[in-house]
């Protein structure tokens, strides 16, 4: 489980988070929505230590999580799948997965061989050099990557990006499914509000660095304000 | 066969490719910091020449030449990884001249140590093989145990590191660690281990490359790496900053064009040789011959 007290992240004079609190817990996936700017990235940065909050704290099921090491925080058990996916395009795609299980206890033969039968198409570009993939592939891939050292926590962020709307379907079902199989505590962080509610089980709604709304899914949804001014899902 | 062996041309070929694997493996040691932390270590000659001097001058007190060679990388290594720590890491995210000038400084007290403790005098370090050239009838052909003993370590010494990085645990996290740090550290990768390894590995490479030239004709003394460190850095430079393997294959061009102007033009203008290269190649292609061409969004 991850818990974010009161978390404020500064960059310079910019306030990127004030006084954020969320709840995040196993086998349910938690979307935080909001527009370009709303801090939604620097959460998730905040939670994998890739940048240090101004004052708040993060905890792992209890243990605080605020100023440890990134490589740390991963080992941990939280996988982070950063914007743009992060996939290393000079290294091929088992690479890329055989790094993502290199700091964890798994049985790199064995994490393949699974992440190979859940994503199938992996199996068959292998040996291809990540810079010759497609959008969908990739993501498929930085998932696995994420999956493979059997993490606790999947931080998501904008997985949808770029996708065509069948693949972010697609990939949205699969989101679900790993969390409820897996137990998995994932934050989903999207800009495809609609998507991501379809999923979510809760939901937080950002704005300017500030937690405007939280709840379940289906209030967030059904909250006719939320959804005409922060989330742009305006049905005229 | 005999003939053909003691000609000019191959003589010319044998003796390009003993000095180009010298430089070769200057140029690996420099790519593999360049690729790991984007610092050009200027004083990566001088550092391996350091190295040399604590390990090869056991001979004196009467350790075998093998120990004194393996000595010699250990400690590269170690210094290596020391000036990682203290001297350049404080300088990551500053600018990138910072390193350049810092290192340029270090090069200079490292010669002044060096001159210091051991004198500029030149040293010989007896290797255990012969330096006579062979023949073949009656006429040399300019190859010697020693030059085949320098030509075989140097290629084990690049197999090897071009195994490291391919195919082994390390090498997968120290790629990673230089192609995309971020993500490296997102998936558990110890970067910052993984950059003093890297510059532990490259002044293990430019020790050996230090080692083989003091075995060499022209012994060891304080500034004996700063011609082969300017090759060196020309060869990594024609071959592509970014790749080992254009490193090695930088390293050969210049030991051979250096030596094919030695040979059909005059041995006081060798070096220009692979300078006229130089300017060619970053003509034709500024990032290098192997290097991939880059796109830049604009």
């Amino acid at each position: 489980m991850i818990r974010v007290d009161d978390l404020s992240v500064n960059y310079g004079a910019v306030r990127a988070l004030r006084n954020v609190n969320l709840e995040a817990t196993p086998g349910k996936v938690t979307a935080v929505l909001g527009a370009n700017g709303a801090g939604k990235t620097t959460l998730l940065r905040a939670i994998s230590g890739l940048v240090t909050p101004h004052s708040g704290a993060i905890f792992l099921g209890g243990e605080p999580l605020a100023r440890v090491a990134t490589e740390n925080i991963s080992r941990m058990g939280v996988a982070h799948v950063p914007e743009g996916r992060g996939v290393i395009e000079e290294l091929t795609v088992e690479e890329n997965l055989r790094l993502g299980a290199l700091a964890s206890k798994v049985n790199i033969a064995e994490g393949l061989e699974a992440q190979y039968a859940q994503f199938p198409v992996l199996g068959d570009r292998r040996r291809k050099y990540c810079g010759t993939l497609s959008g969908g592939e990739r993501q498929m891939l930085a998932m696995a990557r994420a999956l493979i050292a059997q993490p606790k926590v999947l931080l998501l962020d904008e997985p949808s990006l770029g996708l065509a709307p069948q693949v972010t379907a697609e990939l949205m079902k699969t989101i679900l499914s790993l969390c409820e199989s897996k137990s998995l505590t994932v934050i989903l962080v999207e800009q495809n509000a609609k998507g991501a509610l379809r999923i979510s089980h809760d939901a937080v709604v950002l704005h300017l660095g500030k937690v405007v709304a939280s709840g379940s899914a289906a209030e967030i949804a059904a909250d006719e304000d939320l959804r005409r001014y922060y989330l742009g899902l305006v049905e005229e | 066969m005999s003939s053909f062996l003691t000609s000019s041309l191959m003589n010319n070929i044998f003796g390009g490719l003993a000095q180009g694997v010298i430089y070769s493996l200057v140029a690996l040691s420099l790519v593999i910091i360049w690729q790991s932390t984007h610092v050009l270590n200027f004083a990566q000659g001088a550092m391996a020449m350091f190295a040399t001097y604590v390990g090869m001058t056991q001979i004196d007190r009467g350790l075998n030449y093998w120990w004194c060679v393996v000595l010699s990388v250990c400690v590269g290594m170690l210094f290596g990884g020391a000036t990682e720590r203290v001297l350049i890491r404080p300088l990551y995210g500053k600018p990138e001249i910072n390193p350049i000038v810092v290192m340029v400084g270090f090069l200079g007290v490292i010669e002044a140590v060096t001159t210091g403790i051991w004198t500029s005098t030149s040293r010989n370090i007896a290797a255990p093989f012969s330096q006579i050239y062979f023949k073949s009838g009656g006429k040399l052909v300019l190859l010697s145990p020693f030059i085949i003993f320098q030509i075989i370590l140097a290629v084990a010494i690049m197999m090897l590191v071009a195994l490291l990085f391919r195919y082994t645990r390390l090498g997968l996290q120290l790629r990673a660690s230089a192609l995309a740090p971020e993500v490296a550290r997102l998936l558990g990768v110890r970067v910052n281990r993984m950059l003093t390894i890297g510059w532990m590995l490259s002044a293990g490479v430019g020790s050996i490359a230090a080692v083989i030239l003091a075995s060499g004709s022209f012994g060891l003394f304080p500034t004996n790496m700063d011609g082969v460190f300017v090759a060196g850095f020309i060869a990594a430079a024609v071959g592509g900053l970014d790749s080992p393997v254009g490193a090695i294959a930088g390293g050969l061009i210049i030991g051979l064009t250096e030596q094919f102007v030695l040979a059909y033009w005059s041995p006081s203008v060798a070096p220009l040789g692979g300078m006229i290269v130089l300017v060619a190649v970053l003509m034709v292609r500024p990032h290098g011959i192997f290097t991939k061409s880059v796109s830049r969004r604009v």
